[in-house]
């Protein structure tokens, strides 16, 4: 182990929930200042990660520690260093902006000029300096998601951890959020953030992709994609949603292997300029449009699960 | 990490209740209906084991200022299960609170709300013919504060174990209900068949209301066969003590409601 220990390390951790392995030997760290992402389909096992590493689930196999600290024997020691920002929300719509911030500041024991001065700093950060005494039940979603996250960073922690926080978000809150997150990183707070979404996955420095409780695949967006070498060639069939009709075409007529994903037909192959020719050469009247791409993160979830991710 | 924790918990749940008016109102004027329809109804039949010459009005008053206190206590579970369906919770949880900074900080807040609106309603003691010094008000306060709390906290371990808001109702029917009108409250001891004075000895919160009793007529209430003072208060405060030490047992635990 380093010196200064990483803000999350996870070493073959392992839960089973409901009867079922949720997690299955689950090895990775968040490094220090890092936007990390845990991607995965739904009943990935990355709601559970999260909540192993937030301190309300136990392992019941392997070692989860926070900043060295050991779960769940040392979750006090773990909580003070962590921020937790949930899914869904956590905020008291029946108090006031700034006493959903105190009471906060109050569980973390922080109180007085001190804690008033971070809830102001907080505030203005989120650009809700003006909003302070509205109930929290009059904001919007975007707002509220501000306010979340203010609340979640008010004790200065070291690592944040958010569970699919855009969700519900409209784009532009989206964007906001992601854009708060990487200055954040810039300053030297670690993120791990889950997520179903493939663009956002791409805008983390590392990300993990987990399926049924495993971890498939480990390592920067770049990497990944480019771990998988050549081109995707993708074939968006005439007749809308007929996406299977097109890829039996191909399979058959073209003899390579195609999955269809999100209603278009997508091979991957070494160079995409041959095929883009015999596609429209021999089902020209079969296909609306084709391109050549490189591969992209759902790539390599196919390449590593042998299934669509389908979120 | 546990005093200022339970303080902003407490404080919480007393600013919460207050925006929310229809909780108010609705604590206070349920038992007052009751209290007139019963008192109305009652008033020709009741005379039989209340004892001491009082009418159906004087007889049942202490036990609807008894109900008003179960009432809000019990709604201390209920403003748990909301913590936790409205998500509020589970950032306490993953703050690092002291388990028993959560159990003092909404047992305190959810008791000092019940206590509150049992005294609003104790002030109506003169219109219900019942007599009201200095020293017989604080000696009820004494004596609410012990129902106030010690419901506050069997809420708090009930809700804590509790999923739904269903489960709620059907506690509340099914305990809560019971557990009032069998405590002496409505039902006078002494003209209940020993096997119903069994059950309502066994009850807890009969102490209580015979505590209460006593401390609004310290001159004695013969016929009502009410346990005595001292047995009264001294079973009061170990039941107050026994569900403190439940809620905090049952708080400590995880469960899967704190993955909600």
């Amino acid at each position: 182990m380093s010196a200064v220990p990483a803000p999350l390390e996870l070493d073959g951790l392992t839960r089973a929930y409901d009867g079922r392995t949720a997690l299955d030997a689950v090895t990775f760290a968040v490094r220090a200042g890092e936007l990390f992402g845990l991607l995965g389909p739904n009943g990935s096992g990355k709601t559970t990660l999260f909540r192993v590493a937030c301190t309300l689930l136990a392992p019941s196999g392997g070692s989860a520690r926070i900043f060295g600290h050991a779960l769940p024997t040392e979750s006090a020691e773990a909580r003070r260093a962590i921020g937790v920002v949930f899914q869904s929300s956590s905020l008291d719509v029946h108090l006031t902006v700034r006493e959903n911030l105190l009471h906060q500041g109050h569980l973390y024991g922080l109180r007085g000029r001190e804690l008033s001065q971070r809830i102001a700093d907080g505030l203005a950060r989120a650009g809700l300096a003006e909003r302070a005494r509205e109930r929290v039940g009059a904001l919007s979603g975007g707002q509220k998601r501000r306010v979340e996250l203010a609340k979640g960073l008010l004790h200065g922690p070291r690592l944040l951890l958010l569970d699919e926080p855009t969700n519900g978000l409209d784009p532009a809150a989206r964007r906001e959020l992601w854009d708060h997150l990487a200055a954040l990183r810039d300053e030297g707070v670690a993120s791990l953030v889950t997520t179903h979404l493939m663009e956002e996955a791409e805008r983390c420095d590392r990300v993990a992709i987990l399926d049924a409780g495993r971890l498939v695949a480990l390592g920067t967006p770049h990497e990944l994609r480019t771990g998988l070498g050549g081109d995707v060639v993708t074939a968006e069939p005439a007749a809308t949603d007929r996406a299977d009709v097109l890829l039996r075409a191909v399979r058959e007529r073209l003899g390579v292997e195609a999955q269809a994903v999100g209603g278009v037909v997508r091979v991957r192959t070494g160079d995409g300029g041959p095929l883009v020719a015999r596609m429209l050469a021999e089902l020209g009247d079969q296909v609306a449009s084709v391109s050549v791409g490189r591969p992209t993160l759902e790539d390599v979830f196919l390449e590593r699960t042998g299934r669509s991710f389908a979120a | 990490m546990t005093w200022l924790p339970a303080w902003t918990l407490f404080r919480r749940e007393i600013v919460r209740f207050l925006r929310q008016r229809n909780r108010v109102v609705s604590a206070l004027v349920q038992p007052l209906l009751f209290w007139v329809l019963f008192g109305a109804g009652f008033s020709g039949s009741l005379r039989v084991g209340t004892g001491a010459g009082q009418g159906s009005y004087e007889f049942l008053f202490p036990g609807m200022v008894v109900l008003v206190i179960v009432f809000t206590a019990v709604f201390a579970t209920f403003s748990l299960i909301q913590d936790r369906n409205e998500g509020f919770l589970q950032s306490v949880l993953v703050a690092p609170v002291s388990r028993s900074g959560i159990v003092l900080g909404k047992v305190a807040g959810g008791g000092a709300l019940a206590l509150g609106q049992g005294v609003v309603f104790l002030c109506l003691a003169p219109v219900a013919g019942v007599p009201l010094s200095v020293g017989t008000f604080a000696l009820s306060l004494v004596v609410l504060a012990l129902i106030a709390f010690a419901l506050t906290a069997l809420g708090l371990a009930g809700g804590w174990l509790m999923d739904s808001v269903q489960g709620f109702h059907a506690v509340m029917m099914l305990l809560v209900m019971p557990l009032w009108l069998l405590s002496g409250a409505f039902l006078p001891l002494g003209g209940a068949p020993p096997w119903l004075r069994a059950i309502m000895f066994a009850n807890p919160l009969t102490y209580g209301v015979a505590a209460f009793r006593h401390a609004l007529y310290p001159g004695g209430l013969p016929g009502q066969d009410l346990p005595p003072m001292g047995v009264s208060l001294a079973a009061s405060a170990a039941f107050a003590a026994l569900f403190f030490g439940a809620a905090w047992f049952v708080v400590g635990r995880r469960t899967r409601g704190d993955l909600r």
